[in-house]
């Protein structure tokens, strides 16, 4: 986990970002289900916040876009973002949308797992 | 008269056209419905491979300055442009190969089967068993 | 368990061509994720295959078919590794060229997908999210479609 969060916020600077975080993220999670118990897992990460998660990732991502037309700029241009400088406020962009895409990656790769994990299985122990 | 050259700069296309054979070939000929996903997947690792080996120059390295922001102009820096589709794309792979498994899972729960010719028969049974669209609305589904 | 072994491979060969972010991302998805789901998916339906009536013949065919036009279509691809191909003397010397000026961050990757693509990248969060809505709808608690049909295949068998 803490290692998802190193990966989230230092992707500037070494390989990483988003995507990669969001993964590590679930993993974390879903290691967590399969030792312990998918019960568990619920009490730690309930299902209706993943669900919120999935939604809210997608809408930083594009809200972060729609800022830059109240400041005159192009959809997604985070040039828009600082005062101070262009760069800056590219800085801040990618740190933005790489925390919505990681929300995303992470709720979704959660919620299938919740998904495939809650179904009873219909195999019987002698086929295995 | 051969040029060595030539056959080892194309060798690298030449594994990946191996490797999404191999994927290719699972999919047409398995009928089980996971081994075409995993065909799939073999398949669309090779086309990753295809684009990283593009984006590779030698005697380049990975495209990330030193930290300091002190850029050496001598270094040569492998293309990041593919890196960073194909970045996407594994995960989105993840994602869409996850939805392929839920729909298989779904047909064995409808038909108890994941063989691709089992479920043409059971189909084919199921059309001819209710031929007007009467029986289907009494059965409740529509 | 060999599809793990497929990923880390893959991620080793990603990382000799100098692809550490994909390499990465490849590890993680590969040592976590797709062995969780296969393993998953096996459980829920069934572990062995029924052997295959159809002759090999004809698929065994189109496969070497197309890998022949392939290999065709590679003669005329620049060598591996070659400097000066189409592929590296357009956007990306530009995108080396301008990541320091315009963002300032080290990692040119992070700088492309969260900037220079940003559009791109959006679109792909959107798909992730479609196809996870879409595994939610199909297996998880949001379907409220009646299993009548199961009880319809257990008449006609």
């Amino acid at each position: 986990m803490l290692f998802a969060f190193y990966v989230q916020f230092h992707g500037d600077y070494s390989p990483g970002g988003g995507f990669q975080a969001g993964v590590i993220m679930a993993v974390g999670i879903i290691i967590y289900g399969i030792v312990f118990d998918m019960e568990h897992a619920k009490k730690v990460l309930p299902p209706w916040f993943v669900h919120k998660m999935l939604a809210f990732g997608v809408l930083l991502y594009t809200f972060t876009g729609v800022i830059s037309f109240f400041r005159g700029q192009n959809f997604l241009d985070y040039s828009a973002l600082s005062r101070h400088s262009p760069t800056h406020g590219q800085h801040y962009g990618i740190l933005i949308i790489e925390l919505g895409v990681g929300i995303t990656v992470s709720g979704v790769m959660i919620a299938i797992f919740y998904a495939f994990a809650s179904r009873t299985s219909e195999i019987n122990d002698a086929e295995w | 008269m051969i040029n060595w050259e030539f056959i080892i700069g194309h060798l690298n296309y030449w594994f990946f056209i191996v490797l999404m054979m191999t994927g290719l070939y699972i999919v047409i000929a398995k009928g089980n419905l996971v081994k075409k996903v995993v065909g799939l997947n073999i398949f669309q690792t090779s086309v990753f491979m295809f684009y990283i080996s593009i984006g590779k120059v030698i005697g380049g390295t990975a495209p990330i300055f030193p930290v300091d922001m002190k850029i050496d102009n001598n270094i040569v820096y492998s293309n990041p442009l593919p890196h960073v589709l194909i970045l996407t794309a594994i995960v989105v792979g993840v994602a869409t190969t996850s939805l392929a498994l839920a729909l298989i899972v779904r047909i064995r729960e409808e038909y108890g089967t994941i063989e691709e010719d089992e479920i043409f028969i059971i189909e084919h049974e199921l059309d001819s068993s209710n031929k007007t669209p009467n029986t289907y609305k009494e059965n409740g589904h529509f | 368990m060999l599809s793990g072994v497929f990923s880390l491979l893959s991620a080793l060969l990603l990382i000799t061509l100098d692809a550490v972010d994909v390499a990465f991302t490849e590890a993680a998805v590969g040592a976590g994720i797709s062995i969780v789901l296969m393993l998953s998916t096996l459980t829920l339906t069934s572990r062995r295959e029924k052997k295959s009536k159809n002759s090999n013949l004809i698929p065994l065919m189109i496969v070497i078919i197309t890998g022949v036009t392939l290999t065709y279509g590679t003669l005329d691809m620049p060598n591996f590794g070659a400097a000066d191909t189409p592929s590296q003397i357009h956007v990306a010397r530009e995108y080396i060229k301008r990541t320091p000026e315009d963002i300032h961050i080290p990692n040119i990757v992070t700088a492309v997908l969260g900037s220079y693509r940003g559009y791109d990248t959006l679109g792909e969060t959107a798909v992730i999210f479609t196809a996870g809505i879409g595994v939610l709808l199909i297996l998880g608690r949001l379907s409220l479609r009646p299993r009548r049909r199961a009880k319809k295949i257990e008449k006609v068998l």
